[in-house]
């Protein structure tokens, strides 16, 4: 049997790149959780349960600027939000199976599970795109919050290392492709510069929300084409 | 965070996640919600990068760290993979403290 790296399969080599990367922004959430005093079994208990890297970035960083746990919710639900369109958008991946085996499913819908899904037209194709990423990075994420977490404490200080760069850094990344939209850069602009006025002036963790404001700029804003044109991509 | 906090986090989101299977035949989302969705993430996103980037607590996280996210916002923008945007960030503001930079 072919080693899954040699094969010619393209999903299985992109996923493994999705994963190599995801292990990295796995470790830099585990390592960050330890900076923040979190215990181990809060980081492993968000990783497995929540799920969500993003939120549990925020998460953090709102915990470490002070905000309070509504506000972290709140703001969690807000940016997971967008879960719920994308439970709509493959819903055919998930409709079939024993429940069990579909609810198990549901969990590891990610940004990046859904789109490998979406990519496929054939709907075994799909369902097998979804299943492969789904579980690879779910397992992937797990191990390196574990890893980073107890590595982290071990190596001490992670400032010396940077770890507190790579982690905004690795948002940007993350965020990068839906900035080089107009609209979207606007609103991420507007958002970002909202937050840092009232950083001074609001009490600990409000002003990354008060970005919500930055939605203002999205009013008037013409319906974008379904597929981004030469010039936006 | 408190594990109450967890959980209901991770119960909300896990509605999210099964609300569009489930609902999908009966529930129709307007592109126009859809879009304000997406625009509400990256709005969070940003000012959570930017203010983690230049701010520790309520005053200026030093040099270091905004330098070594501009730089891998660079690399970010350049298209460069992920990994090495991260790494190159980390490595950016861990060289600078070395020097000495806060």
């Amino acid at each position: 049997m072919r080693s899954p790296i040699r094969t010619a399969d393209p999903l299985v080599r992109n996923v493994l790149a999705l994963c190599a990367a995801g292990f990295v922004v796995g470790l830099s959430f585990g390592a960050i959780a330890a900076a923040a005093h979190f215990p181990l079994s809060q980081a492993v208990g968000m990783s497995v349960l929540i799920y969500a890297g993003g939120a549990q970035f925020l998460a953090v960083g709102l915990t470490t600027a002070g905000a309070g746990t509504v506000a972290i919710v709140l703001a969690g639900l807000l940016l997971n939000a967008r879960h719920l369109p994308f439970g709509l958008a493959i819903g055919d991946v998930l409709s079939t199976g024993p429940l069990a085996q579909r609810l198990l499913g549901t969990h590891v819908m990610t940004d990046e599970s859904v789109a490998f899904a979406l990519a496929e037209q054939d709907p075994a194709a799909r369902r097998r795109a979804y299943w492969i990423t789904g579980l690879s990075l779910f397992v992937t994420w797990n191990v390196a919050v574990v890893v980073g977490a107890v590595a982290g404490s071990a190596l001490g200080n992670p400032d010396t290392f940077g770890v507190d760069a790579a982690f905004p850094a690795g948002l940007l990344a993350l965020v990068m492709p839906s900035l080089r939209r107009r609209p979207a850069a606007r609103v991420a602009v507007a958002g970002a510069a909202l937050a840092l006025v009232t950083t001074p002036l609001l009490p600990a963790g409000l002003p990354v929300l008060t970005a919500l404001l930055g939605l203002l700029f999205a009013i008037g804003v013409p319906a974008e084409p379904a597929e981004p044109t030469a010039a936006t991509a | 965070m408190s594990w109450v906090g967890i959980a209901v986090l991770a119960v909300g989101t896990y509605g999210f996640r099964l609300a569009g299977p489930l609902l999908r035949k009966r529930l129709h989302l307007s592109d126009t919600l859809k879009r304000y969705l997406e625009l509400a993430a990256v709005a969070l996103l940003a000012a959570l990068i930017t203010t983690a980037a230049l701010v520790e607590g309520h005053s200026f996280a030093g040099w270091a760290r905004p330098a070594g996210v501009l730089v891998g916002a660079v690399l970010a923008w350049r298209r460069l993979p992920f990994v090495v945007v991260v790494v190159t960030a980390a490595a950016v503001a861990a060289a600078l403290r070395l020097l000495g930079v806060s």
